[in-house]
């Protein structure tokens, strides 16, 4: 009963995201505001029923109705409670409901909160979401529907997979889906502009904190997932540029380059056209990277082949929706009359040298990914682009845009001055220049790749410094007052930047100094590491709820003072019969100490094990988390809610003239 | 900045980021595109010797030998028609078993031997590398037009 109660509830969620996107675009085209006042309502509407349906999945997970097959599929009677509950989104169908839920939730918040907006524009945008909401209802509902009933039912099911039974797994989705699709309402926004011809600088202002949320849930999920693959995948990697991972990164860096971009359209009401570009393209590679993580495509093209209907979906979803907004960019985007000059060294030069390599590293990072999908769809071979090919490309495109993000913020709009830029960083750059030499053998040896992560990582941390010390000069009162008055936008931008520098160390620290070794360890003998001692204690047998277990102790010791005894894990779950491994880590702000069991290799109790010494590895979380806060707080910035006020005092006036 | 020499020069940046975008990516592409062979294309001598490159197929069952040290590994990877002799060092993944897919990367010796950097088997106790699946699929395609 509950779940024909949510596919109904699917359904009715359907024709509200049809009467939320119709309605609304005719009435703003005919200027009809019956018409265009649906769009809210309709819209909150949408979301109550999505998330009716989604409540009617998540009850029929956590109450073992095997009778669901999505359930039968994805879960099982003794799996713990939470993973019951966080399995509604671990399958396919239940990710693409969670896609819509979240979709619908954006919705609403812009109908709540663009009371200050034109009534046309929020038409619009409502109507645009409404149709990305209807293309994607309509795949749940003809392709991928999560209440289909299993005749006759499961007597138990086959369980969540094990990789997806982790913390870092449950958040990583919800948190990824809400930058992905958050991305739609900047997308909304740009469309809403070109239909209405009116591409202001108000425009950027309505669209920028939306775009800034979005990327931060990015950020935070494409972290997580990172995180998760670090800890569950028993590899100690942080990151393998796996053509997953790619699928989220593109849409990250597209983002990042819309955000910049978007500071100066709404800044100076300069590139414009690229803006609006951005948008569509940031949205666009979201839903380029839901079709290569959903469509089977990329464990194999040919079972995308051969099961054509999903991917066919969104294959041609993907081409409608860049299709139609390319026509509609090519269309309007000429019309676009563009702001201010500006001189070659300005924050507009800069942000834009920024978005240039920005949309390079794109390309490279695209064509990596695409291309083996290529080749083997037109049955040219093979092949796989690996990790060494991204980092060849990646890091030396970055690199200059990495320095640049140090002068940037320091620089005027419209003309900067390049002698004065110099001035003000000379000091930031001599330090860093000798951090680069220096640093390095404080570690261990010179590397170059890991000078050039300290000298960016210094460089970016004292412009950051530098660009508060100028702050702080100019005006009257105390320090404190200065701080106090310092924006929130401001704040946001140079944590976020400051984020990137202590992310940059980590990664050049634990890239070229971490340490690893596979060894045989038999009980009671030990293994040294980067200093530390080792010490394998056997392992034992143990039921967990949903597994059997093997749990090994190693003491750890550092010249003979025991520093932690971890118990790594090697699982067996019942259901599916799957082998885990389950790492055991030793945490601390300057390093990681992980151990990884491998196999039993004698009746003696000897196993194989994989040590690791990861120096510096938390820098890399504690940098995105601080891009992440950033990211929030520039959003929250005064500047945004200002014009709300602004905006609403005409209206307010207009009222009361009304009235007398 | 006049209009024009601004214009002029914001396309000499782009176009200088792409060129050397593309020439990155081009000399990347080069040396870093790892090929996948099958056991069959192995035993024809298609694959190069001075180069890495990744076979896939099928742990033949039997083939494990672990050797005295605990960690290196003897194996057999077949595609059903031939097969590579296959040695590796390190703690192999959790869902590596004879009789199930696997994909390799390495180089292969003057001897025949293939020595393994890394191994792959996808997490999934059903799941074959698609690699795999398809050396395999290939191999069968042909043994059955031999038999017609």
């Amino acid at each position: 009963m509950i779940p024909e109660l949510g596919h109904f509830a699917l359904i009715l969620g359907l024709l509200l995201a049809l009467t939320q996107s119709v309605l609304p675009l005719v009435g703003a085209q005919r200027g009809n505001r019956t018409l265009m006042a649906v769009a809210r309502p309709a819209a909150q509407g949408q979301f109550v029923f999505v998330a009716l349906a989604f409540g009617c999945l998540a009850w029929s997970f956590l109450a073992n109705d095997f009778s669901v097959l999505n359930v039968a599929r994805n879960s099982y009677s003794r799996l713990p409670e939470v993973y019951r509950l966080t399995a509604t989104w671990g399958s396919h169908e239940g990710s693409m409901l969670l896609w819509v839920l979240i979709l619908a939730f954006w919705s609403t918040a812009v109908a709540v909160f663009s009371r200050h907006l034109p009534e046309d524009m929020v038409a619009r945008v409502l109507g645009i979401m409404g149709l990305v909401s209807v293309g994607f209802l309509a795949f749940l509902l003809t392709t991928s529907n999560p209440f289909t009933r299993l005749v006759p039912a499961a007597p138990d099911g086959s369980d969540l997979n094990p990789l997806l039974q982790d913390w870092g797994m449950i958040l990583h989705p919800p948190m990824l889906y809400m930058g992905y699709v958050g991305f739609a309402v900047a997308f909304a926004f740009a469309i809403a502009a070109l239909l209405s011809g009116k591409l202001d600088a108000a425009w950027a202002r309505w669209s920028r904190p939306w775009t800034t949320v979005a990327w931060a849930f990015l950020t935070m999920g494409i972290v997580l997932g990172s995180w998760w693959a670090y800890r569950e995948l028993g590899w100690g990697g942080w990151w393998f540029w796996d053509p997953t991972e790619n699928a989220s990164f593109m849409p990250w860096i597209a983002g990042t380059a819309l955000i910049h971009s978007l500071a100066v359209t709404e800044k100076r009401g300069a590139f414009k056209a690229w803006t609006v570009l951005l948008a569509l393209l940031t949205f666009s590679l979201s839903l380029l990277g839901t079709f290569l993580v959903r469509s089977g495509v990329l464990s194999s093209v040919h079972a995308f082949a051969t099961d054509p209907a999903r991917g066919a979906f969104i294959l041609g979803f993907l081409a409608v929706v860049i299709g139609g907004s390319l026509v509609l960019y090519a269309w309007r985007a000429p019309k676009m009359i563009t702001g201010g000059g500006f001189s070659w060294f300005s924050r507009e030069s800069l942000l834009l040298a920024n978005n240039v390599i920005l949309v390079a590293a794109l390309g490279a990072v695209l064509l990596g990914t695409l291309y083996p999908l290529f080749m083997d769809a037109m049955g040219l071979g093979k092949i796989s682009v690996g990790p060494p090919y991204f980092n060849a490309v990646f890091v030396p495109l970055m690199a200059p845009a990495l320095f640049l993000m140090g002068v940037g913020p320091l620089v005027r709009w419209k003309e900067g001055s390049l002698p004065d830029a110099f001035t003000r960083l000379k000091w930031a750059l001599a330090v860093a220049v000798v951090a680069a030499l220096l640093l390095p053998l404080t570690v261990d040896g010179f590397k170059p790749w890991a000078s050039l992560g300290f000298f960016l990582a210094a460089w970016i941390t004292l412009a950051v410094a530098a660009a508060f010390r100028d702050r702080l000069r100019h005006g009257s009162g105390s320090t404190g007052q200065k701080l106090r008055s310092v924006p929130r936008g401001f704040w946001g931008m140079q944590l976020a930047h400051f984020g990137v520098a202590v992310g940059i160390a980590g990664i050049a620290v634990v890239a070229n100094y971490q340490s690893e070794r596979d060894v045989r360890m038999d009980v009671g003998s030990y293994a040294e590491l980067a200093g530390y001692t080792f010490t394998f204690r056997g392992a034992v047998e143990y039921d967990g709820p949903n597994y059997r277990a093997a749990r090994g102790t190693v003491e750890v010791s550092r010249n003979g003072a025991s520093i932690v005894t971890l118990h790594p894990e090697k699982r067996l779950y019942n259901a599916s019969g799957m082998a885990m491994t389950e790492a055991s880590v030793h945490p601390n702000l300057f390093r990681d100490i992980y151990v990884a069991m491998g196999e039993q290799l004698d009746e003696q109790g000897a196993w194989s094990v994989r040590l690791f010494h990861k120096p510096l590895i938390n820098w890399l979380w504690l940098g995105a988390a601080f891009m992440v806060v950033g990211g929030f707080l520039a959003a929250s910035d005064r500047r945004y809610r200002i014009a709300l006020r602004r905006s609403e005092v005409p209206r307010g006036l207009a009222a009361q003239g009304a009235a007398a | 900045m006049k209009s024009r020499h601004k214009k002029l020069a914001l396309i000499v940046l782009v176009l200088a980021a792409l060129g050397i975008a593309a020439a990155l990516v081009l000399n990347a592409f080069q040396s870093n595109l790892v090929f996948f062979f099958s056991p069959t294309q192995v035993a024809n001598g298609e694959a190069p010797t001075g180069r890495a490159f990744r076979i896939g197929g099928l742990v033949e069952a039997g083939s494990i030998q672990r050797q005295p040290d605990g960690l290196s590994v003897h194996f057999v990877v077949t595609d059903t028609a031939r097969t590579i002799p296959v040695i590796y060092t390190g703690i192999l993944p959790d869902l590596f078993k004879e009789g199930k897919g696997v994909v390799a990367e390495g180089r292969l010796g003057g001897d025949g031997v293939f020595t393994a950097t890394q191994v792959l088997a996808k997490h999934d106790e059903n799941y074959m590398p698609p690699e795999a699946a398809h050396a395999v699929e290939q191999a069968q395609k042909a043994q059955q037009t031999v038999v017609e």
